[in-house]
């Protein structure tokens, strides 16, 4: 029961303070400044597309930062008196924005990470560092990416045009002969109806690849039963095809997609009436479908863990023992295969012996880390040994989960493949080719 | 070589070595040298000083150094505004560049700098700019007049711009419509009245044509747009639903969740019969789930929103329950979502998979989590009537795990469970009180009495039990202390022979040791109770009690239906509508979801109407509170008890005869006499309306002296407040205000634990006593309070001047709204001033003070205005006659201390009157005057 002190002159003000952060919702749209911030919580780079905000108002976010105890556990969305801060964590990086008018927070965010993939596209990377390093790019950079709030270029094809990613070659030339990096005339593709293409691309070796990864995520219980399985996919390209090339990529079995995105460049009328794909590609690397193969479909577990991790009551030490098998790999090797274990807190320290690989423990975060390598059938991996708990602490309630990562090349687990790829519009032959790997997603196994 | 170079200056004069490189001849030091200022921008470093020396650098062929000119110009141009002026030639004559680049960026530059000396230099350049060859050029401009109208929408209506927008919807480039529709949407906003997006099937069809060209933000800007817009039937609703699905499969998360607002709303006006009505919500879920493969941030965002969507339309993702299901790894504001909405989805086909994760995560790591999920077996228990037994049974089990926060949740929704299945699983009780000593929070400890309480005859050491509680009564919270009174009051009655000395000692400890309010009330209403008449007591206390429901908080139907209107916004992630945030209401359209209407003549029109919820299925089915129900105050609320009594036996005979002497020795030995009149009310009628008589009784007399009452008005809509509405009007008697309020409750559920707070005002109106709601108000009944008020609560000047800023909370929520009160509420009774002192002061005041105001179609003459006005405290203090016309001169005085005086000329033949003020606060005269016009005219 809430008494009266609890809504009390608090609760009013705050009110107040929301009157009045609408009465801005209604002046000003969409993302007002960003603040870059690190995992030690400075502030390293701010940008204000309107008035400047000062800096305090990430006062609030730290707060919340402090509440969450893990950096991911910060809310996406937080509410401030006079702002609305919308966050995404990246690369141990926060960007936040703050927000001034009530605006669909999924614009933000998706903007949030469209910014980030730019400065990885750009410099290689999106940390502090290279931030730091090229901050009048990054700046100029975010000044074409947004216009009072509304996005004006965000396609990496058209950025390249108007402000040139740095090189070294490009800055001893530039210090040379004082030339910039800012592009000069409009990019042509801003205004064509294929936005994400622009005209003159030339090649002397034309090369269309696909890359299909599919993703397991996977909820196994302690049985070993399925819980929940889906497959994520993605085809990802990489087009370096001179002109305007119009390609049809065609599946064995398309009727494998079902719930299916689509990058803006792929006629949907096509696939909806033919189930093929049928576009003209960005030029260089792009995501060309995501697509989802739902649990109702039967998706094939290709691991199998047993596990037995016991505490003893009363005493400082448990047994801790797994092992993992290969299940339905379809004849593949599976490779890359990781196991990491958030061991409950009391747990001092592990004495284990790996059959294969190597493990690690850290008494910090109390993550069990094992790189196990192949799977060689003959002898199965596993790993033994002895926990060492805290002495006189009760023994622990939770059971940690098993979190797998694992690699299959040469498949798609969902049977996805690639019938073929024609070109159209263009006289020359391009070299083809198409990747199949298939990994762990979020791939659990309860104990 | 890296920026971060432009990081390391010296320390030492490091603003003044900056103006020298700036004013460098050399074009590459001067380059240089920006960078290094805007680099100290980025970290928020004050680099304003260079104002001037930067803007000089702006004459340039070199794009760079433009652009980064530029940059440093929006960020400081509103601390420099002269200077600022410098710059504008520049921009003008970049606006006529042949590069459409520069012109672009010129005009975009230029909407940036929020100065007005500059704006005035815009408007040619922005015209040529709208209209430009180039369609780059013409989708910045598009933007720029947004900026503008946030800086000077005068100007921008004047100029024309608006209907140049306009036009620019029908432009051949979809990047420029979807530019001016989203400049278009910002500008309605901040005026809804304006009809700016007229939308009208052509315009929409363009918007529609344009979706499939422009990117995806453009699509987002479009989508919402077609949001706001109601088609004429079913078939126009359709045809867009069809142009819209596409969107559906779109990498961009927010054209996605926009495309699922404009479905969602259209799709009310579809028949359900409809086959497409089907494909499209077969359509709806796989979207939604791939939603939930993204980035956390994304996801969260997402599942607010689903949340909302399966209380709508629960059937679109019943399939998907297993998406839901929580990965360890999972952040846990993801996990908290994906609970609720498994819990709304959770059916007797898929109670089984639920339940089993749910036991799962009661053994995680994160406490909130953990406690969500005890909580959610028991929503499963309730909402699932199949499952109950496998719900108890799984948490009987946690129990046995003796981990203390887990018990104590499952207790608290053990209690629920009872509520909901009376007299079926009382065998756990004794496991629970195994518990009890390891209870350490207020809600379990509450729980826990209840239940003893209410099974009081099947635990053979109840006394025991609640008697341990009683030792440190004053220590426990009010929540369990209300529990404790009641369980011992229902024990005394189950078993009166064994308890009475417990039951004197609860009844002392109520309402002799206790501050409580709350608490004093409960125990002298059980004591009278008990001691005149216990059959009607047992009657009361043990009255079989309402169920409660299954839907524990699902939203208000019209709340959610206006919400769904908000897919993707804010207000979905709050789950709040704007309107709540919005002061008065002023400036928020309610959104609405589209009736159904049928192009053809369908059966199915009746059927529209109800789509939220269904009602309760039965009138005494209550939703369950936050806290435990007082059994007593639901006394209006149970079913009637009617017929004979429950048993005549010796027991009850044996309770008489306690009461007849124990009771009632307790009562005389204490000097106690409780006041005669409440009783046979309380018992009568329900306690609420009762007092509210007594209300009445006491304002009814004084309205017939006291001054001007408005009827009530509505201050606070149902539609805003989760069904509560609140109409309402100020009075002054005798020296008193008071607020009259009228309560109704338009939901579904009973409200209880109102209360009322003012925020500071003008005058410092404050509430002098607490709400007074003393029956929780069941859906439909209304109540009326008259509310006093004082005026020494803390001032703050308000805008305009009598507006109050009011929030009242009940058991639901709490809601905000803000009235105007009329200013006569606070003229005083000793406001009449002497003669001299009037004359003195009239010349004192100066003559700028004076306001000068015509009431007019007021035919009264001197005396009918001066009486009418002083039953409203304002004093006739001298009145003349000149030439023919009646001048009366006046004053009065607010409880401030504030003297107003006044000056009315009443020509005979003329209904207009001239009222002349003066006053030292010539802010209030406004207001005085309006306070004339009601009195008078009413």
């Amino acid at each position: 029961m809430k008494s009266l002190s609890d809504f009390g002159f608090r609760v009013i003000q705050e009110y107040f303070l929301m009157c009045n952060k609408y009465k801005l919702f209604f002046s000003q749209k969409m993302i007002h400044s960003l603040f870059l911030i690190n995992c030690s919580g400075d502030i390293f780079l701010e940008k204000h597309w309107k008035s400047v905000v000062s800096q305090s108002v990430c006062d609030y976010f730290f707060e919340a930062q402090e509440k969450a105890a893990d950096v991911e556990n910060v809310p996406p969305v937080i509410s401030t008196p006079h702002h609305y801060l919308i966050s995404i964590y990246r690369d141990k990086l926060f960007f936040v924005s703050v927000i001034q008018t009530e605006v669909p927070p999924l614009f933000v965010i998706e903007f949030l990470h469209r910014v980030a993939d730019t400065f990885q596209d750009y410099f290689g990377e999106c940390s502090e560092a290279a931030i730091k390093d090229n901050v009048v790019i990054v700046y100029e950079l975010l000044e074409e990416m947004l216009d009072n709030g509304f996005p004006l270029a965000t396609e990496s094809n058209i950025l390249k045009e108007l402000i040139k990613p740095p090189t070294i070659l490009r800055s001893v030339v530039n210090s040379i002969t004082g030339s910039s990096n800012v592009g000069d005339t409009l990019p042509t593709g801003q205004l064509s109806n294929i936005p994400w293409r622009r005209a003159g691309v030339k090649y002397t070796n034309n090369e269309a690849y696909f890359d299909v990864v599919e993703e397991i995520d996977a909820i196994i219980d302690k049985s070993g039963s399925t819980v929940f399985a889906e497959i994520q996919g993605v085809i990802d390209a990489c087009i370096k095809l001179s002109g305007m090339p119009d390609l049809s990529l065609s599946f064995m079995n398309p009727r494998l997609l079902d719930d299916v995105s689509f990058h803006p460049c792929i006629r949907f009328k096509r696939w909806e009436s033919e189930r093929v794909l049928s576009f003209i590609p960005p030029d260089g690397n792009f995501r060309l479908i995501s697509y989802r193969v739902s649990s109702q479909n039967l998706v094939a577990i290709p691991v199998y863990v047993k596990h037995s991790i016991s505490f003893k009551e009363n005493s400082s030490c448990g047994r801790f023992d797994i092992t993992i098998g290969p299940k339905q790999n379809m004849g593949k090797t599976i490779e890359g295969i990781t196991v990491t274990v958030h061991m409950p807190k009391v747990v001092l320290n592990m004495n284990l012996t790996p059959t294969q690989g190597s493990y690690t423990f850290d008494p910090v975060t109390k993550v069990l880390t094992w790189d196990v390598g192949k799977i060689t059938p003959q002898k199965l991996p596993s790993l033994k040994g002895l926990v060492n708990l805290q002495s006189g602490a009760p023994k622990p309630e939770e059971n940690p989960s098993l979190n797998i990562q694992f690699k299959i090349q040469q498949l798609a687990i969902s049977g996805l493949k690639v019938n073929r790829l024609d070109m159209y519009g263009e006289k020359y032959k391009p070299f083809k080719g198409v990747k199949y790997v298939t990994k762990a997603g979020k791939f659990q196994v309860r104990t | 070589m890296t920026d971060s170079k432009y990081f390391t200056t010296t320390k030492k004069g490091e603003i003044f070595e900056l103006k020298a490189e700036l004013n460098s001849d050399k074009k590459e030091k001067k380059k240089e040298a920006v960078k290094k200022v805007i680099a100290s921008m980025t970290v928020g470093k004050d680099v304003s000083a260079l104002f001037p020396d930067v803007v000089n650098c702006m004459q340039t062929d070199n794009l760079e150094l433009k652009k980064l000119v530029y940059l440093y110009l929006m960020n400081y141009a509103k601390s420099q505004p002269d200077m600022a002026i410098m710059a504008v030639n520049t921009f003008v004559k970049d606006c006529e560049d042949p590069n459409p680049l520069i012109r672009a960026l010129a005009v975009r530059t230029m909407g940036c700098i929020r100065v007005d000396k500059i704006t005035e230099y815009l408007c040619e350049p922005l015209r040529k700019c709208l209209k430009d060859e180039d369609p780059y050029v013409r989708k910045t401009a598009a933007v720029c007049v947004a900026k503008l109208h946030d800086i000077n929408a005068q100007l921008v209506e004047d100029q024309g711009f608006l209907d140049t927008l306009k036009d620019l919807i029908s432009d051949s480039n979809p990047m420029v419509v979807a530019n001016a529709v989203a400049a278009l949407s910002e500008i309605a906003e901040s005026h809804p009245s304006s009809n700016l997006l007229d939308l009208n099937p052509q315009s929409i069809n363009k918007l529609l044509t344009a979706l499939n060209e422009c990117t995806e933000w453009g699509q987002i800007f479009i989508l919402d747009c077609l949001a706001n817009y109601t088609p004429k039937d079913d078939r126009e609703a359709q045809s867009i639903c069809e142009r819209v699905t596409p969107r559906l499969s779109h990498a961009n998360s927010a054209v996605v969740l926009s495309a699922v607002k404009v479905l969602m709303k259209f799709m009310e006006m579809l028949s359900k019969d409809l086959d497409y009505y089907g494909t499209l919500l077969k359509k709806l879920a796989p979207p939604l789930v791939t939603l939930l493969s993204a980035e956390p941030e994304l996801q969260y965002v997402a599942l607010r929103n689903i949340n909302l969507i399966v209380q709508k339309r629960p059937e679109i993702l019943k399939h998907e329950m297993k998406v839901f299901f929580v990965k360890y790894n999972d952040p846990i504001y993801v996990k908290l979502e994906k609970l609720d909405i498994m819990i709304r989805l959770a059916s007797q086909a898929n109670i089984a998979q639920v339940l089993a994760e749910l036991k799962e995560y009661a053994t995680e790591v994160d406490v909130d989590f953990v406690r969500k999920a005890v909580r959610a077996i028991g929503r499963c228990a309730i909402k699932v009537e199949q499952s109950a037994e496998r719900c108890v049974s799984t948490l009987l089990d946690l129990i046995q795990t003796k981990v203390n926060y887990v018990v104590q949740e499952a207790i608290v929704v053990i209690k629920d469970i009872f509520r909901k299945y009376p007299n079926k699983y009382e065998s756990v009780i004794a496991t629970l009180c195994e518990n009890l000593d390891s209870l350490d929070e207020p809600e379990a400890r509450a729980a826990m009495i209840w239940i003893v309480g209410e099974y009081a005859e099947r635990i053979d050491n109840a006394d025991e039990l609640l008697e341990s509680f009683l030792e440190g009564f004053h220590d426990e919270s009010t929540q369990v202390q209300l529990q404790l009174l009641t369980a011992i009051v229902k024990l005394f009655l189950k078993k009166p022979t064994e308890t009475q000395e417990l039951v004197q000692q609860v009844l002392s400890l109520a309402t002799q040791d206790s501050d409580n309010p709350d608490l004093r009330d409960r125990g002298y209403i059980y004591w009278r109770l008990l001691s005149t008449d216990p059959v009607a007591a047992k009657e009361v206390v043990l009255a079989e009690k309402p169920l409660i429901s299954e839907e524990t908080d699902l939203i208000e139907p019209t709340l959610l239906d206006e919400l769904i209107c908000y897919i993707g916004t804010l207000a979905s992630v709050y789950h709040k509508p704007p309107s709540a945030f919005v002061e008065g209401g002023r400036g928020v359209v309610h959104k609405c979801l589209p009736p159904r209407t049928a192009s053809n003549e369908s059966a199915e029109s009746p059927e529209a109407a109800p789509t939220g919820a269904p009602p309760a299925e039965q009138p005494d089915v209550i939703p369950p509170q936050g806290d435990l129900l007082g059994d007593l105050l639901n006394l209006d609320l149970g079913p009637p008890v009617s017929g004979p009594p429950l048993a005549t036996s010796s027991a009850q005979m044996g309770a008489v005869d306690l009461l007849g002497g124990g009771l009632d020795s307790l009562i005389g030995s204490t000097n106690f006499t409780p006041p005669a009149a409440a009783v046979p009310a309380s018992l009568g009628a329900p306690i609420g309306s009762g007092l509210s008589d007594l209300f009445d009784l006491t304002s009814g007399v004084g309205t017939l002296s006291g001054s001007y009452v408005a009827p009530k008005a509505v201050w606070l809509p149902a539609m805003k407040a989760k069904g509560l509405e609140i109409s309402g009007t100020f009075t002054r008697q005798v020296g008193s205000i008071s607020m009259d309020l009228q309560l109704t409750n338009k939901a579904l559920q009973v409200m209880t634990d109102f209360a009322i707070q003012f925020n500071r005002n003008s005058f410092g109106l404050a509430p002098a006593a607490p709400l007074q709601v003393h029956a929780p108000l069941s859906p439909n009944q209304t109540v009326e309070i008259s509310l006093p008020l004082n005026t020494v609560g803390s001032v703050m000047k308000m805008e305009p001047l009598n507006n109050l800023q009011v929030a009242v909370k009940n058991n639901i929520d709490v809601f905000y709204f803000s009235t105007l009160y009329p200013l006569h509420i606070l003229f005083v009774e000793d406001g009449k001033m002497d003669r001299q002192m009037f004359l003195a002061t009239w010349k004192d005041i100066p003559s700028e003070n004076e306001a000068q105001f015509q009431i007019r179609d007021c035919p009264l003459n001197a005396e009918a205005v001066s009486s009418k006005l002083q039953s409203s405290n304002i004093f006739t203090i001298a009145k003349r006659n000149v030439e023919g016309q009646d001048m009366l001169y006046q004053s009065l005085k607010l409880t401030n201390g504030i003297w107003v005086l006044a000056e009315l000329r009443i020509q005979p033949g003329n209904p207009s009157l001239t009222l002349s003020l003066k006053c030292r606060a010539p802010e209030v005269s406004q207001h005085v005057y309006q306070a004339y016009e009601t009195i008078l005219k009413n």
